[in-house]
């Protein structure tokens, strides 16, 4: 029953890899799967291609949460990938382990490649940076989410996409629901109705600078009378017919939308290449509502998606080919291609650039509203969290969301109890990085 | 008995050792590795790690979700082993009385043995879709919004049902390789003595069958707490939220999804000392009841 030789004995089923006469070999772990896997397959090749010193070949490891455990038990093995994507939620573990990750800001300047973080767009910055604001994880996929809305049924309601919440409850979701859509769904409670609307609304999320200032004595400030409000509000509009809630899978929320009985999905921006395919309706995109009642300057929300982590404990040559590999990825030619294949958010300035220039938002307009809701006015809480064993806090947080949306909670109790489970886990948390 | 002497005293450890070895180093081993860890809080890179004693079994037991996982555990078992023991016991008693096409009717109705666990709960997903799936359009015929991944009641409904789908054929074979095993002279001789079928069944042929319903019964026991993992994984999708989940699912979320080491293996230990008892419980009370030929 023990995990520990089961992870290492399942490394060895993919540590053998080929290897060729001279080129540097390096290998980059990641959960895109679909479409996206495609692109990263091709972001590749064209780097394989565009020198003759290395080779990178990129592995489809699952979900988030996959290849995360799957980066962990090589790592225990010594047979850690050069890369490894990580997400959000899993910032706090390898970024928590000192010694796991050769910070990337360090891997390219010690690499001979110029780096300044001002080059990378204001939303990205510090996600997944270290309390000076070294920058540890390459954003790589970054995404925030924001409201696609099925141009047909609003304008078959005869309304527009809401600003806010307010106008949401009063005016748009009425309306849709007479002409016989369900208003609205959503792909992820945790992500979008909590951690952004913390920084929509520019509230704080946790002690400790939302938990940037280190793990020990981090609690989650979660009981919070907005975000009460806005669940109660939520299950309100579930009970009237103004909400659909299909459970806690992705794509469960989303399909309906695609098929065309939900008007309005709240989802990633980097859903749009693929929502660019698969649906038949005219669709835009605007910015994540708020509510007025807790803010008037509503504030940027922070970037989900995933960062490119340098494994520690490879040789030097294979430290440079993942420099000059992120030094590619970084490129404002690569990143426009990524931006406009997927939807994920160019993260430099020149990419933006060069997406704007290139006639990129004149042809979709919807792709920009991402990044432009990344690069909003920012606050005080807006740059983004750091907590430990946060897949566990979300997953108690779509539990207990779970109990409010079906009445079997309310929601008083509902937020204590995730108050309660996430302040322990945090407290467990601070204790495997040493710390009491 | 004739007892069989080896010339040399080594010999048969030597020949036991292949066996051994294996048991150590796929049980011993990491049972022993889950006792350790169980008691510390762990970087899961490997880093840091701090010795906690008992926290963990603590923090395990008193968390909000714990005991009502463990009582749902134990409601599942229990319906998964019943539904499935007598549902195959029904299928077999017909097929052992039907004379033409018995073979075609034994094989079609086996053949679902050869689905692994994660097929079926991919298939559970298809037929239980909230939009397209075809028992949630038969379930909104009868008035039940079926909301798979929605609702707690429903979604423990669709795990039931697809774990006792797939486990049905091998009680079946056995219950059916037992049936056959009961002599016709017995048969007939009950006959003649009780034409009730019914009653003629529970008297006479079920406790004959006790051996292998016994044996069926600690099978499917294992099976519903322990084999049923996959179809659990595939029908929540990997994100739990607020659908059942049993006791050994629960040790793979934390563990390999949320990488708290400790606290995992301490729910893994607890589910060690709770199979033994099991064991020894089945074994001392259950077994004095069955009488083996």
């Amino acid at each position: 029953m023990n995990l520990k030789p089961v992870l290492t004995a399942s490394v060895f089923a993919f540590t053998g890899t080929a290897v060729f006469a001279e080129k540097t070999e390096i290998e980059f772990w990641h959960a895109m799967g679909g479409r996206l896997g495609e692109v990263v397959n091709e972001i590749a090749n064209d780097f394989n291609n565009s020198q003759d010193n290395y080779a990178l070949t990129p592995v489809f490891k699952g979900t988030y949460e996959e290849t995360l455990t799957a980066g962990i038990a090589a790592f225990r093995a010594g047979e850690q990938p050069n890369i490894l994507q990580v997400f959000d939620a899993g910032a706090a573990t390898i970024i928590g382990a000192k010694g796991a990750v050769v910070p990337a800001q360090d891997l390219l300047v010690d690499n001979g490649v110029a780096f300044d973080s001002n080059d990378y767009i204001s939303g990205v910055r510090n996600f997944y940076a270290d309390t000076e604001g070294k920058m540890v994880g390459m954003p790589f996929n970054s995404s925030t989410p924001i409201l696609y809305f099925n141009e047909d049924a609003l304008n078959k309601a005869g309304v527009s996409a809401p600003k806010t919440w307010e106008e949401f409850a009063a005016v748009t979701a009425p309306a849709l629901k007479a002409a016989g859509y369900t208003p609205l769904s959503q792909s992820h409670l945790p992500w979008i109705f909590t951690e952004n609307f913390f920084s929509r609304h520019n509230l704080q999320f946790a002690t400790n600078a939302n938990g940037y200032e280190g793990a020990a004595g981090t609690e989650i400030l979660i009981n919070n009378d907005a975000i009460k409000a806005h669940f109660s509000a939520v299950k309100d509009w579930v009970d009237a017919g103004l909400f659909g809630y299909y459970g806690t899978g992705w794509t469960d929320n989303q399909k309906p939308f695609e098929g065309g009985e939900v008007a309005m999905w709240l989802g990633s921006s980097g859903s749009f290449g693929g929502l660019s395919k698969t649906v038949e309706f005219p669709f835009s995109a605007t910015y994540l509502p708020y509510w007025e009642s807790v803010t008037t300057e509503p504030t940027n929300t922070f970037i989900g998606g995933a960062a490119l982590f340098a494994m520690e404990g490879q040789p030097a040559e294979e430290d440079k080919a993942t420099a000059e590999f992120f030094k590619f990825l970084t490129s404002a030619e690569t990143q426009y291609y990524w931006h406009k294949e997927t939807g994920y958010v160019p993260i430099t300035n020149a990419a933006y650039e060069l997406a704007k220039s290139d006639g990129h938002y004149d042809r979709a307009p919807a792709a920009e509203t991402g990044i432009l809701q990344l690069t909003q006015p920012s606050g005080e809480w807006t740059k983004g969290y750091r907590m430990g064993f946060y897949v566990q806090i979300r997953d108690v947080m779509n539990r207990e969301y779970g109990k409010i949306l079906s009445g079997e909670k309310s929601v008083d109790d509902a937020f204590a109890t995730i108050e309660a489970d996430a302040n322990k886990l945090l407290a467990r948390f601070a204790k495997t990085q040493g710390g009491s | 008995m004739k007892r069989v002497q080896f010339s040399r005293p080594l010999f048969p450890y030597l020949l036991l050792i292949p066996q051994l070895s294996i048991i150590l180093v796929f049980f011993y081993w990491p049972a022993a590795e889950a006792i350790r860890s169980s008691f510390y809080l762990e970087d899961p890179f490997g880093f840091g790690s701090t010795f906690v004693g008992l926290d963990n079994y603590r923090d395990v037991v008193t968390g909000s979700e714990y005991a009502k996982i463990a009582r749902f555990t134990l409601l599942f078992t229990a319906l998964v082993a019943f539904f499935s023991l007598s549902i195959a016991l029904l299928l077999a008693v017909k097929a052992d009385t039907v004379l033409k096409g018995a073979k075609s009717y034994r094989i079609l109705l086996m053949w679902v043995y050869a689905i692994a666990p994660p097929v079926a709960g991919l298939m559970g997903i298809l037929l239980f879709d909230q939009r397209l799936g075809p028992i949630t359009h038969l379930a909104a015929l009868f008035g039940w919004d079926l909301k798979l991944g929605v609702d707690y009641f429903d979604t423990a409904a669709a795990m039931v049902i697809c774990s006792v789908w797939i486990q049905i054929p091998i009680n079946f074979i056995f219950f059916l390789a037992g049936l056959q095993s009961v002599p016709r002279s017995v048969r007939e001789a009950a006959l003649i003595d009780n034409p009730n079928g019914l009653s003629r069944f529970f008297s006479v042929t079920f406790p004959l069958l006790a051996p292998t319903a016994f044996f069926l019964l600690i099978i499917n026991i294992t099976y519903a707490l322990f084999d049923t993992f996959g179809i659990i994984d595939l029908l929540q999708k990997g994100e739990p939220g607020n659908n059942p989940m049993t006791l050994v699912y629960k040790v793979f979320i934390d563990g390999f999804r949320g990488n708290d080491l400790g606290g995992s293996s301490a729910q893994s230990v607890i589910l060690m000392i709770l199979v033994a008892g099991l064991t020894v419980f089945q074994f001392r009370y259950m077994e004095r009841r069955v009488h083996y030929n």
